[in-house]
């Protein structure tokens, strides 16, 4: 079996976020990047399937420039068979999927996060699946397989809901579908010497442009008002907050 | 850069007299994408594994826990880092060991019990085991299906390690060692499938060292011992009463083994130093980020000129340590190159490397370990009544911290081992401290150049302190050494000081080392935090030097002598003012902007 992992390259968690050029570019000066979160358990899934299905290889796929390629290399520490870095910078999200479905034929199944943790869009996944022609689903918090069927359980509002399909298949994975792999040792040995190809884009136009970033206003002081009185409370919801 | 500039490696202790150029250093910023994935590894397995953990770890209720997570270790490959591939590990550089060892430092107990596994669990076994011995035995201790530890001290046997009063006896039929004896503060004893011991053939005046299975027999051991901290590292008395070791379980040759046991602590001393570096670290980012949440008198703490002190003087201080640490590190790594280059075998070319550089090791576990104290007694502080509670995080790192300056040799040992090494090369010729220190007295009865340095190239005039302090160590040492004669070593007194000196030194000038290459590579500008801390930390390191140089010619000059000593220390320890207020707010401003450690 085939498996492609399309990972996102996204400023770690706790990354002080700022914008740059009139609030139209993301300030990368001193932000760390991992792997999407999301995508790492998808990736997570994909070692587990290869680890219990002699036979399968797992190649990761990433939409970015140069310097995502250390990004790239973790993934394939973390047991990936090789990678492929379309070289462009993943604007929107039907550039990505356009891009991803371009190089996603003949997998059987394809694995990516629910959504990347930057710009958050979420659907990709649905993109690539419309693209291929083939089911997508998202996003799965499991994902077993059966001979040629995939059996899923996904999230919904107040609970699972269990969905079957059949290879090949677009999935938007999510936890708990399995526990990140932390890369050992002879992984990242390994990595260096795994095959790492670069491929131009397939061009396309960017269909949305950024118009600008706006970061949420600071967050002021907190007036802490005892329980007993709840008279001020009311007179400054009324005049302060005004909310009353 | 120039690439005709070539790499004139310093030897061990050589940096008293000579000076070294900053690109021959390696610095940490230097590491390479694979050495910065392993670090992560090791950080992805303390968040994962230990933090959740820290107090079912601590408690000791679970004797299996702590087996079980070196077995984890064991699987990201965590344990077989110093190990060649040959014998199931990696064949790391040592630099990238050094790495290993300074993220787990973040990992309280855990660290104890990773140290001692594969530090002086392991190495003795890698570095002086037959190939048979090394077969059976490392590929194991490589994975963590077998754990290791390593049985030196004894109850009247500690600093004075040679001492030791277990026995080993042949037994009639001439196939094995009888051992009997009594072992104290065996870290990972409880667990441990491989013991090293050492023990002494009949009425050797030296030690033999022993690889002994648990499973051998004539094995028992006290309960656990209660500890101030690394409550969760396994410590054992373990006695050993006619324990059957098979001979071709002797480590090396008969009376070997003190020789082991001092070359394996050399190892060990260094990473020991790197891994306080990590700890420190990790204790700073929590103090920066507590004292960003803490609020009194309507403002966060961090504001506070006295809190942004501490901060910047902690930072100053681990990023001191470090760039120290990396820089012998590489100087370890580049001589072993050079040995194997030469033919020597591998085994054999670390363990030279290392005693080339015990000089440093020495220094930088006294280093590591008292700036890890520093910074955690800080973090108490700058938790306030937090830091006091059992229940905040400050606690553990306080109690944890302490136990460094007394294992792996005390700090004391070692600050005396410092001095007496150097020594030793002086009068073998292998080191060259008379003519400087001629040089010195020399330059001492001459007049004063007061000429300002106008060399406006980075650091042109701290560098010029650095050789002025290195002259001052020199002038103390050399006088010391006139005075004393053969009898310096009954005057302890005089060698902390001196040692006190010589550290200095080395952590200064590999501190400005390192910016001086940073700027190079990044520019001045990008560096502008970096060269406020190498200043931070040159003052501190004068005012120390100078400090334990008045202490020492107090002690052993007097009347005309002594003034011209004193006039002559006063000399040699000249530093330009600088507001060191204004470069302490810059760093620690810069800190509580990221929000951790900075670097
Ligand atoms: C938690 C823990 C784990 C340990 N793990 C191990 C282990 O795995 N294996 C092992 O073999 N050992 C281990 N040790 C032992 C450790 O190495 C010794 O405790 C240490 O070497 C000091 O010896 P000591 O305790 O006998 O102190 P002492 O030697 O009695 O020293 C007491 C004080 O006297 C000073 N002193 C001693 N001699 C001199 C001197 N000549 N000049 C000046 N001052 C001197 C010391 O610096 C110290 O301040 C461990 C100890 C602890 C506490």
């Amino acid at each position: 079996m085939k498996i492609l992992v399309c990972i996102s390259h996204v400023p770690d968690t706790t990354s002080k976020i700022n914008f740059i050029d009139n609030g139209t570019k993301f300030d990368t000066n001193g932000v760390q990047f991992i792997i999407g979160p999301y995508d790492d358990y998808a990736l997570a899934r994909a070692i587990e399937l290869k680890e219990a299905n002699a036979g399968t290889t797992v190649t990761v796929l990433n939409v970015g420039l140069a310097e995502t390629e250390p990004t790239i290399r973790k993934a394939l520490a973390i047991g990936a068979d090789d990678a492929i870095r379309v070289n462009a910078e993943p604007t929107d999200s039907l550039f990505v999927a356009t891009q991803i479905a371009e190089h996603a034929k003949g997998y059987d199944l394809v694995l990516m996060g629910r959504e990347s943790i930057d710009y958050n869009s979420g659907v990709v996944h649905a993109m690539v699946g419309e693209m291929l022609g083939i089911p997508s689903v998202s996003p799965v918090m499991k994902l077993d397989l059966e001979g040629t069927t995939v059996k899923m359980q996904r999230e919904i509002e107040g609970g699972k809901e269990s969905v079957e399909a059949s290879l090949p298949l677009v999935a938007g994975c999510q936890e708990p579908i399995a526990e990140w792999k932390i890369p050992n040792m002879r992984g990242i040995m390994s990595a260096r010497t795994k095959p790492l190809k670069v491929v131009e884009p397939k061009t396309t136009e960017a269909s949305v442009k950024t118009q600008k970033f706006e970061l949420p206003a600071p967050k002021g002081a907190v007036k802490m008002i005892s329980a007993d009185n709840v008279a001020e409370l009311v007179t400054r919801l009324k005049t302060e907050a005004k909310v009353l | 850069m120039n690439t005709t500039q070539t790499t004139t490696a310093l030897k061990g202790g050589e940096f008293l007299i000579r000076e070294t150029q900053a690109h021959d250093i390696f610095i940490p910023e230097e590491w390479s994408e694979e050495q910065k994935m392993i670090a992560q590894t090791c950080l992805d397995f303390i968040k994962q594994e230990i933090n959740p953990r820290l107090d079912e770890i601590d408690s000791m209720k679970h004797p299996e826990l702590m087996p079980s997570l070196l077995e984890k270790a064991g699987q990201l490959g965590l344990l077989g880092t110093s190990v060649p591939e040959i014998l199931g590990g990696f064949g790391m550089s040592f630099n990238t060991t050094m790495l290993v060892a300074e993220v787990l430092g973040g990992a309280h107990s855990f660290a104890v019990a990773y140290g001692a596994h594969t530090g002086i669990g392991t190495l003795p076994i890698l570095y002086y085991g037959t190939e048979e011995q090394k077969k059976k035995y490392v590929p194991k201790l490589a994975t963590g299906e077998w754990k290791a530890c390593y049985c030196l001290t004894e109850p009247d046997s500690g600093s004075d390690a040679n001492s030791g009063k277990t026995k080993a006896k042949l037994s009639v039929d001439g196939k094995h060692y009888l051992i009997t004896g009594q072992k104290m503060w065996i870290t990972n004893g409880g667990f441990a499938d491989v013991m090293i011991v050492f023990a002494k053939i009949d009425n050797d005046k030296n030690l033999t060292a022993f690889i002994v299975e648990k499973s051998y027999g004539g094995i028992t051991m006290n309960e656990e011992e209660k500890k101030m901290g690394i409550k969760g590292s396994s410590t054992r008395q373990i006695f050993f009463n006619d324990c059957k070791v098979p001979v071709e379980n002797m480590l090396s040759e008969r009376e070997n083994g003190f020789k082991i046991a001092v070359n394996v602590l050399n190892i060990g001393r260094i990473k020991l130093g790197s891994g306080a570096v990590g700890g420190a670290k990790f204790a700073i980012s929590k103090a920066i980020n507590y004292s960003k949440e803490r609020k009194q008198f309507g403002t966060s703490i961090a504001n506070f000129g006295a809190i942004k002190h501490k901060i910047a003087q902690t930072i100053a201080h681990a990023f001191a340590s470090e760039s120290a640490h990396y820089r012998a590190g590489q100087n370890i790594d580049d001589a072993y190159d050079t040995y194997i280059a030469s033919g020597m075998e591998p085994g054999k070319a670390r363990l030279k490397s290392l005693e080339e550089y015990a000089i440093e090791c020495a220094i930088l576990k006294v280093h590591g370990s008292e700036v890890l104290d520093f910074a955690v007694d800080e973090g108490v502080q700058i938790y306030g009544g937090m830091g006091f509670s059992a229940e905040g995080p400050m606690d553990r790192a306080y109690r944890d911290a302490r136990i460094n300056r007394i294992f792996e040799g005390t700090n004391e040992i070692n600050r005396m081992l410092t001095i007496d090494m150097l020594m030793k090369r002086a009068m073998k010729g292998t080191l060259d401290l008379m003519t400087p220190a001629m040089a010195v007295q020399k330059d001492l009865m001459s007049i004063p150049d007061f000429g300002a340095s106008d060399d406006d190239a980075v650091f042109a005039k701290e560098k010029k302190v650095i050789a002025n302090l290195k002259k001052a160590g020199l002038m103390v040492s050399g006088a010391a050494v006139q005075k004393f004669m053969m009898k310096l070593s009954e005057e302890q007194e005089v060698l902390m000081n001196l040692a006190d000196m010589l550290i200095e030194v080395y952590v200064a000038e590999s501190t400005l080392l390192r910016v001086e290459k940073l700027i190079g590579i990044r520019g001045e500008k990008a560096c502008e935090i970096q060269k406020e801390i190498a200043m931070i930390y040159l003052h501190h390191a004068v005012e120390t030097a100078t400090n334990a140089g008045k202490q020492a010619i107090y002690a052993f000059a007097e009347g005309d002598e002594q003034r011209l000593m004193l006039m002559g220390l006063k000399r040699f320890t000249k530093i330009d003012p600088y507001n060191l207020k204004e470069s302490r707010r810059k760093v620690a401003n810069y800190a509580i902007e990221k929000g951790e450690y900075p670097f």
